[in-house]
């Protein structure tokens, strides 16, 4: 939303400062500033001119020679323009002089033609975009005055953000109250010089009439009033310099003098009006209703729009003419034919303006006000007020009766304000004298029936309805930045920390000294990674890449995998912490019907550390993940990691909760928790991701951060003082049997005072028998309370071996 | 026996002498270990004077036997720091061999994103001032995104919210906001917490913007807690955050769940205020939109509105992060590549 701000200079007299200064002042105590535009810089050297013959260049069919009168003797200019009127007013630049851009134009020669200056686009002045032909300059310029002049140029428009309580700054006099109440001076609207027009109103609750035009409100919920006044005899032509160069220096497009009266007081004022051409009024009846299943209306921007019933729209004896609030219809707009006038200035509706639009998939400069809720209170005025800016441009002749349809604005709502109130919120003291004194300026009266309290003015009702609102603008109008700052004592809250942040930190502490990286990966993803069994998509997304939200992490890491490897990086070891998603079942209950779930996920691939020229890179391999699924289960979550056969008849839903059925492959791990699975992880199989021929095998795995326990306090065992007894055990066992299955019946068979054992060395070939593979572990043995007799270790070693022998079919090979 | 001098007191001195000067000398171990024997060895010079005590008389023993044990202290400390400095000049010989300029072994640095680590310092300077940190659900119904929190839902202020949906009131958060709601319907007050959490908006994705993006929260909520504790607290946070030099404005915004609304803004973390292309040349960063906790919300979560007050905010872990480390482009926080997360980590 632009303003200007020369017009709030006209608007506030007396008002000092920059641009940047009035911007600054802006964004500290009302809305912020996006951009200060400067508008006609530069233009210093341009002057209105006058064509006063115009010729066919002798050589040229597509250029004429124009003699041009710019305030001193006339000289001949060659001008490129597709039309260029004889007695027209045009920008004339002389030689010798520069246009805004810096281009200094010389006398120069044009197919053999010499040219004693230019005549100006819109654009070479950079007061528009328009480069088709030349500006031509409203009548009544006298030749040879500065542009500037005539412009009310050099000017800046401040873009100003809106917030949507605060629609009544999108106007210079919203604009020009809150900079007046800064200053302490006062707002004046400068009177429409040479016209004068209060009408006398005809009114009516669904309908009345006035000037030969009936309007009446089929549906008052749409459009809480309707007022309306006709003009007579005007004579359509563009409008004056002043009211151009207004409009121009908000960024509007000045179309004609009847037109541009409308946009002008939407501009000042905030209230949007429509001007209809009266011949075409069909029945001199004004109406409005919902539209009807198939009817149409070609727009003002030439479209023709298919109308539903969520529309609000304005017809006449036959049909609709104008989209209520939103625009007007091409067939009864204002054009150079015109010669009476019905305009329009209504009250509609904020939402069903607000779906009237979305209908038609439009937003204009009305609807965007009326969905905000305009000044039900300032219509009246603001229909005045464009009627005599149209007959001072246009002449003709006002009705003096106006239409006013609808239910007249109750007594202003008055709000209460408790200045204990104001400190226990705000932390400051102020009186009611003080309060006053900061509202006061903005419009809101003190009302003296009781306590304190405040009439709150017509534009700002939609905003202001509860004390706090107005306290708000108590503190706006203090100045945020002259708050005391102080501490105070505060009590501790009674919320306790969420336990799943202490999880995620142990996880991460875990992962990430074991050289993971952490991803944040998008949530949204394609239906590939979401739920296999009940994914969750969304209604309307942005694409179908984005269509669902992630089912898992594993599957979304491969992505991210995915990626690296396309940009060559081959050792890849990622992490992420993150919600997954699925549809709940029927039969489950829920606030929403999707289920969310914390997950940690991993993934390692490439090599088991980075190069060094001392050693051979190795490949990460399943043990590398086991390692490091083991190091999470116990170390973490209690767990331990087991094979999972392909075979397990419950795979495919365990699987499938960890959206592993889609990865993972022949080598796999569950991980169990005392209540059963809580994680998978495995070999990622080669055709769940697109690798490169170089990438290495992909593990992964993932799990439920829920199963994450606590740090709870680990008890001391007691160190022994007494020397330690190794022991090396080499055992051929038949191929069928798993170390796993060893390692049990030997810690089953073993004293208390094994401290230790594990599995070092795995061999198959020479020297073990077919069917069998050897297995060495290394024992230590200590006691708490002696150094240990060898007898006694031997005595343990035999003791375990026989064991190993019964239960494993274990032969020992060296002891 | 002083005045002619007792011949074995004097060779001992002429052994201390000789041998000293052999040891410290040795050019290399194998000297070294010829002067060790010649002068300590088993029948070294040494031994040979200390052998010949019986034939002393009696009276002459001991000063001989104490003078022999000292030229032996003497010179076995001699042999030892010599021994020691043939070591290292042997070790450092090696070592030149070795070449040390050989690149070390190391292991995979792990680490947190940089999101995540702005995160837990934001966390961590509010929990220090006594906030806990809570969580909410990703999928929301609308009352939590938007009735609960005053947002008309027939209104352009919900507008801005460009909400996905999952099916008729049912959404993807658009904000943390909603788990203020959630937490004061389950806690009394003073309730004090910070929310971080994924969001989500129907934005067309570009270097600046995000369909999911990160969001952290903040709500304190007592009895007495007042516009300018509110102030203060932020001011703290952000003097914690960005540095002590660093200023902080507040300007006025509208957000429907705060009134009055503040848009917090600091001085540019990049130019210092003067003004340059991350600050628009306003020498200003917007961080955080807040404010008072409308009165509305309190209704709607069952507080007394009289009673009670608080402050909210919410700011973007996620554009801190950007600023912080000079990141150009949001998209590229959650591409997951190594070559990025690689220069943040810090195990
Ligand atoms: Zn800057």
């Amino acid at each position: 939303m632009r303003v200007s701000l020369n017009w709030l200079r006209q608007l506030v007299p007396g008002l000092e400062g920059t641009a940047e200064e009035l911007a600054d002042r802006l964004a500290m105590t009302v809305t912020g500033v996006e951009e200060i535009v400067p508008v006609g810089r530069g233009l210093e050297d341009i002057r209105v001119a006058r064509v006063l013959e115009l010729r066919e260049h002798p050589d040229a069919d597509r250029l004429s020679l124009c003699l041009v009168d710019g305030g001193e003797d006339p000289v001949e200019v060659v001008c490129g323009a597709p039309v260029i009127h004889e007695g027209g007013l045009y920008p004339f630049i002389a030689p010798g002089s520069t246009l805004p851009g810096g281009l200094r134009i010389e006398e120069r020669a044009i197919r053999g033609v010499t040219s004693h200056g230019m005549l100006c686009s819109e654009r070479e002045l950079a007061l528009g975009s328009d480069a088709s032909g030349i500006l031509r300059l409203p009548d009544g310029l006298e030749p040879g005055t500065p542009l500037v002049q005539a412009f009310d140029l050099p000017d800046a428009a401040l873009e100003l953000e809106i917030t949507p309580n605060r629609v009544d700054l999108a106007c210079h006099v919203g604009v020009a109250r809150e900079l007046a109440a800064e200053a302490g001076l006062e707002v004046r609207v400068p009177p429409v010089e040479g016209a004068d027009w209060e009408p006398t109103w005809r009114d009516g609750h669904e309908a009345a009439s006035a000037g030969g035009v009936t309007v009446g409100i089929e549906d008052a919920a749409r459009c809480g009033r309707y007022l309306g006044a006709v003009v007579r005899g005007v004579e359509v032509k563009p409008s004056p310099a002043w009211l151009q160069a207004r409009l121009r220096a908000v960024g509007a497009r000045p179309i004609n003098n009847v037109v541009d009266a409308t946009n002008y007081v939407l501009r000042e004022l905030n209230q949007p009006l429509h001007a209809f051409d009266l011949a075409r009024v069909r029945g001199g009846r004004i109406g409005v209703r919902a539209a009807r299943a198939g009817e149409r209306l070609r727009t003002l921007d030439g479209v023709e729009r298919a109308l539903e019933p969520a529309a609000t729209v304005i017809t006449d004896a036959e049909g609709p003419v104008a989209v209520a609030g939103v625009m007007g219809g091409e067939e009864s707009e204002v054009t150079a034919g015109t010669t009476d006038v019905f305009l329009e200035c209504a009250w509609f509706d904020p939402s069903h303006t607000r779906h009237t639009a979305r209908s038609l998939e439009l937003s204009t400069d009305a609807s965007y006000r009326f969905e905000r809720g305009v000044d039900r209170r300032g219509c009246e005025a603001a229909l005045a007020r464009c009627v005599r800016l149209i007959l001072a441009t246009a002449g003709g002749k006002a009705e003096a009766d106006a239409v006013r349809v609808g239910e007249l604005p109750g007594p202003r709502t008055v709000v209460p304000l408790r200045p204990e109130r104001v400190q226990r919120l705000l932390g400051l003291v102020l009186d009611a004298g003080a309060i006053e004194g900061l509202l006061a300026p903005l419009g809101f009266e003190r009302d003296e029936t009781g306590g304190l309290a405040f009439r709150i003015p017509g534009w700002r009702e939609g905003d202001i309805r509860r004390e706090v609102d107005l306290i708000e603008e108590v503190a706006r109008r203090h100045g945020y930045e002259r708050f005391p700052t102080a501490t105070r004592p505060t009590r501790p809250s009674t919320v306790p920390d969420d336990p799943s942040f202490a999880r995620s930190d142990r996880v991460r502490r875990l992962l990430e000294s074991r050289g993971l990286l952490e991803a944040r990966s998008s949530s949204l993803v394609a239906r590939s990674e979401a739920d296999a069994e009940r994914p969750v998509d969304l209604l309307h997304p942005i694409s179908a890449e984005e269509g669902f939200l992630r089912g898992a992490l594993v599957p979304v890491l491969l992505r991210r995998l995915e990626h690296n490897w396309a940009r060559g990086t081959g050792d890849v070891r990622l992490y992420e912490i993150g919600t997954v998603f699925r549809r709940r079942a029927e039969d489950e209950s829920g606030e929403v019907p999707v289920a969310e779930e914390l997950r940690v996920g991993a993934l390692l691939t490439g090599r088991r550390r980075p190069p060094h020229w001392s050693e051979e890179p190795a490949a990460v391999d399943v043990w590398d993940l086991k390692g490091l699924a083991e190091e999470v289960a116990s170390g973490l979550c209690g767990a331990t990691v087991e094979p999972l056969p392909l075979a397990s008849g419950d795979e495919a839903p365990a699987l499938g909760r960890f959206g592993a059925a889609r990865w993972l492959g022949a080598e796999r791990f569950e991980l169990v928790g005392p209540a059963g699975r809580i994680g998978v992880a495995g070999g990622v199989r080669r055709e769940a991701v697109d690798a490169p021929p170089w990438a290495e095998a992909v593990w992964a795995l993932e799990f439920g951060l829920g199963a994450v326990e606590l740090a709870a306090p680990t008890p001391y065992r007691p160190l022994s003082t007494f020397p330690a007894v190794p022991r090396d055990l080499a055992l051929a066992v038949p191929a069928s049997v798993r170390a796993a299955e060893v390692e049990a019946v030997i810690r089953e068979a073993a004293p208390e005072w094994l401290e230790d054992v594990r599995l070092f060395d795995v061999y198959e070939g020479d020297g073990v028998e077919g069917g069998r593979r050897s297995l060495a572990f290394r024992f230590r043995f200590r006691a708490r309370d002696r150094t240990l007799e060898d007898a006694e270790v031997e005595s343990a070693l035999k003791q375990i071996i026989r064991r190993l022998e019964e239960r494993c079919d274990a032969r020992v090979r060296s002891a | 026996m002083s005045e002619g001098g007792n011949p074995l007191l004097e060779r001992l001195a002429a052994i201390e002498e000789e041998g000293v000067a052999a040891l410290r000398d040795a050019a290399d171990e194998e000297a070294l270990e010829t002067a060790r024997v010649r002068y300590l060895g088993r029948s070294g010079a040494v031994a040979d004077v200390l052998g010949r005590i019986g034939s002393l008389p009696a009276d002459q023993r001991r000063p001989v036997g104490q003078k022999g044990n000292a030229v032996k202290r003497a010179l076995e400390e001699t042999h030892e720091t010599r021994a020691a400095e043939l070591r290292m000049r042997e070790s450092a010989r090696a070592a030149a061999d070795r070449d040390l300029t050989r690149p070390g072994r190391t292991a995979w640095p792990g680490g947190s994103h940089p999101v995540t680590a702005v995160i837990d310092e934001i966390c961590d300077i509010f929990r220090e001032l006594g906030f806990t940190r809570v969580r909410g659900p990703e999928v929301e119904t609308e009352w939590y995104n938007f009735t609960a929190l005053n947002i008309p839902l027939d209104h352009p202020a919900a507008d801005v919210h460009d909400t996905f949906y999952l099916e008729d009131g049912v959404v993807l958060r658009t904000h943390t906001s909603p788990v203020q709601a959630r937490t004061m319907q389950t806690h009394q007050p003073p309730v004090r917490v910070v929310v971080p959490g994924v969001c989500y908006r129907r934005e067309s994705i570009d270097a600046s913007h995000a369909a999911v993006f990160d969001q952290i929260e903040g709500l304190a909520v007592d009895e007495g807690v007042d516009f300018v504790e509110f102030r203060s607290t932020i001011e703290h946070f952000v003097r914690r955050f960005f540095g002590a030099e660093t200023r902080t404005r507040f300007r006025p915004d509208f957000f429907p769940f705060t009134e009055p609304s503040a848009q917090v803004e600091v001085s540019c973390t990049i130019c210092g205020g003067s003004g340059c292309a991350t600050c628009k040349g306003t020498g200003w960063i917007e961080i955080m939109g807040s404010g008072m906790v409308d009165p509305a919300v309190f209704e709607a979560v069952g507080y007394d509105p009289e009673r009670y007050t608080g402050y909210a905010f919410g700011m973007g872990p996620g554009r801190m992060a950007l600023l912080r480390h000079g990141i150009p482009d949001l998209r590229l926080l959650h591409e997951g590549d190594v070559r990025f997360l690689r220069q943040f980590a810090s195990t």
